[in-house]
């Protein structure tokens, strides 16, 4: 186990190594010359090259990935061109937003997903688990951003039940008004994701259905559906949580697209704006600081997998 | 022939030809022909219910929305079978550099691919895009590449199956050269999971141009194109709630079509493929919104 898991963190640093070159490299090195981008057409030669020097571009490219990654040990993960305020502490603002909604989406996702899926395949000779099915399909073809204007208009244009979008200028201080505001995004986002979700389930508890000992354990006795509960669903409850680290990402995608449909001040809509702006050095924090994320989850939940599984232990 | 005797017999393969057939029909009707011109404003017919002539209705400048829609399909199809072609090409390239050259490039490159497949669609657009600008060039390169990393890691293993099975030893064996040992026996067998990854990544292909067209990085807004019609009729759905509808049904119908095209697939192409590696677990389609 310990051998497995100091394995898997190899690779993790191994990752996290590949990925910041990669952001660096694809925000460096392809456009030529970075501070006439930044300056804009506009920029005289002294003025570019005043930012160039601000930008650190004067040092070869091998140590200007160096200095990066130095700061980054030292949890500077650089600082805004346009305003200089340094990074990691607007991405710890902005993710007081973004972290409650990915909570919030998952629990959605997980609540629609896990207890449908399982339903769908256990019925899936009648009308109610093949609706299922078909539902699930058809919204996981559903764009985010449309679903999410759906809904606004069903909950927050017709109904008037919840703010169609907006965060409330206190934030958390008003508790009540904060988590209101996040309700129909990760309704968005969970339903999407937890449409996903819930074919996976679907077809893991069908693999379950079939098994030898689930057949066994109905033939000693049990009814169908408890030598389902008992034998098949702890296996479904593992395959599930390979497939966690995948809704995570997808989340956190998904956050990107609906905090720009509802206005929401978090680290998705920060990212779209810096893009948009081209403030390359803010940019180049914030995607490493959303791969490295995306890459712990896949670290933490492929441990998580060998903890729980007894078989994974023993294999290694 | 047989097999696609076999997916019309399947409904959902059945649902994702037709749906496939009437993209293609509508993008080359509106070469031609649409009820109005796309970019038309018509100020004095703006917001118009569905009815005739306006079918769909109008948008705020009084542009035609069916007209949109139908040019719209160009744009999607554009993207689709550019971001297809993309992957395709960088899929088989890393999948054979992961399966048939020497073991420390074959590690080299499952490892890479193992930490590639962890930046989601998105991320990648967002990184071409904040050099390059938006564009649906972006769109293409982001879902190609991402989608292209997906069709190697399923591919790879599949690829070293076949490399290692009997007939191709045989064929080895029996004096077929590498090429002909490759064409006769290993493409075909490897050619089923790379075709369904194809429909699958389409799908994401379309999902991804509305997402990226929406937040400003995909399509230019002078084209048209679903993503960017779904962005301009957002300001208005409180009071014009059921224009937004129906770009929101074309993307879906869309992409639930290649969806299901390639779960006919794989059925149709190879029934044992669905027992091996069941659909859910190959499909990764929550890296794009």
């Amino acid at each position: 186990m310990i051998r497995y898991a100091l394995t898997r963190l190899g690779l993790l640093v191994l990752g996290l190594v590949v990925a910041s070159a990669l952001i660096f490299v694809s925000l460096r090195v392809l456009p030529g010359d970075i501070a006439q981008l930044v300056g804009g057409t506009q920029a005289s030669p002294d003025q570019v090259e005043a930012l160039r020097e601000r930008l650190g571009l004067t040092a070869p490219l091998w140590q200007q990935y160096v200095d990066w990654i130095g700061g980054l040990l030292r949890g500077d993960l650089g600082s805004s061109l346009l305003t200089g305020t340094p990074v990691a502490s607007e991405l710890v603002a902005k993710a007081q937003v973004t972290v409650p909604l990915a909570v919030m989406s998952l629990t959605v996702a997980l609540v629609v997903g896990i207890p449908f899926g399982v339903l769908s395949a256990l019925g899936r000779h009648r009308a109610g688990g093949t609706a299922l099915s078909v539902g699930a399909q058809a919204l996981a073809a559903v764009p985010v951003v449309w679903a999410g204007m759906m809904l606004v208009v069903v909950f927050a244009v017709w109904l008037g039940w919840l703010p169609p979008q907006g965060f409330p200028r206190a934030g958390w201080s008003d508790p009540a008004a904060a988590f209101r505001a996040l309700i129909l995004p990760a309704l968005t986002i969970g339903v999407v994701e937890g449409a996903m979700l819930l074919r996976f389930v679907r077809s893991a508890t069908l693999q379950a259905i079939g098994q030898d000992y689930v057949r066994t354990a109905a033939a000693k006795g049990l009814t169908r559906t408890r030598a389902l509960v008992r034998h098949g669903l702890p296996n479904v409850g593992l395959s599930i949580i390979t497939v966690l680290g995948l809704q995570v990402a997808g989340i956190i995608v998904g956050a990107v697209v609906i905090e720009q449909l509802f206005t929401l001040p978090g680290v998705g809509r920060m990212l779209v704006a810096d893009v948009a702006a081209r403030d390359l050095p803010k940019v180049q924090g914030e995607l490493l600081a959303l791969t490295g994320f995306v890459l712990v989850v896949g670290f933490v939940v492929d441990l998580l997998h060998r903890v729980i599984d007894p078989r994974q232990r023993e294999a290694s | 022939m047989s097999t696609v005797k076999r997916l019309w017999s399947l409904g959902t393969g059945r649902f994702g030809i037709l749906i496939v057939v009437l993209l293609i029909a509508v993008a080359l009707v509106s070469l031609f022909w649409t009820p109005f011109d796309p970019g038309a404003v018509d100020v004095r017919a703006r917001w118009a219910d569905p009815s005739w002539p306006h079918v769909l209705g109008t948008d705020d400048t009084g542009r035609d929305i069916a007209s949109l829609l139908m040019a719209g399909t160009r744009t999607t199809i554009v993207v689709a079978v550019g971001a297809g072609l993309v992957a395709s090409v960088l899929g088989i390239a890393l999948a054979a550099l992961g399966s048939l050259t020497t073991r420390w490039i074959r590690e080299s490159v499952a490892v890479l691919v193992d930490i590639l497949i962890a930046f989601p669609v998105l991320i990648i657009a967002m990184m071409i895009s904040a050099v390059w600008g938006g564009s649906l060039a972006v769109v293409v390169w982001a879902v190609g590449i991402g989608f292209g990393v997906n069709i190697a890691r399923v591919t790879r293993p599949e690829l070293r199956r076949v490399l290692h099975s009997d007939f191709v030893l045989a064929g080895r064996a029996s004096g077929l050269t590498p090429w002909q040992n490759l064409t006769r026996h290993l493409l075909p067998n490897v050619a089923p999971v790379f075709i369904v990854q194809l429909s699958w990544g389409m799908a994401v292909a379309v999902l991804a141009e509305a997402g990226l067209s929406y937040l400003g990085f995909g399509a230019p807004i002078t084209q048209p194109s679903w993503g960017v019609l779904l962005s301009d009729l957002q300001a208005y759905i409180a009071v014009h709630p059921l224009t937004v509808v129906w770009p929101g049904l074309a993307i879906t119908l869309t992409v639930l079509g290649l969806n299901l095209l390639g779960d006919a697939l794989r059925e149709a192409a190879d029934p044992t493929l669905a027992e091996r590696t069941p659909a859910a677990r190959t499909h990764v389609p929550g890296v794009v919104a």
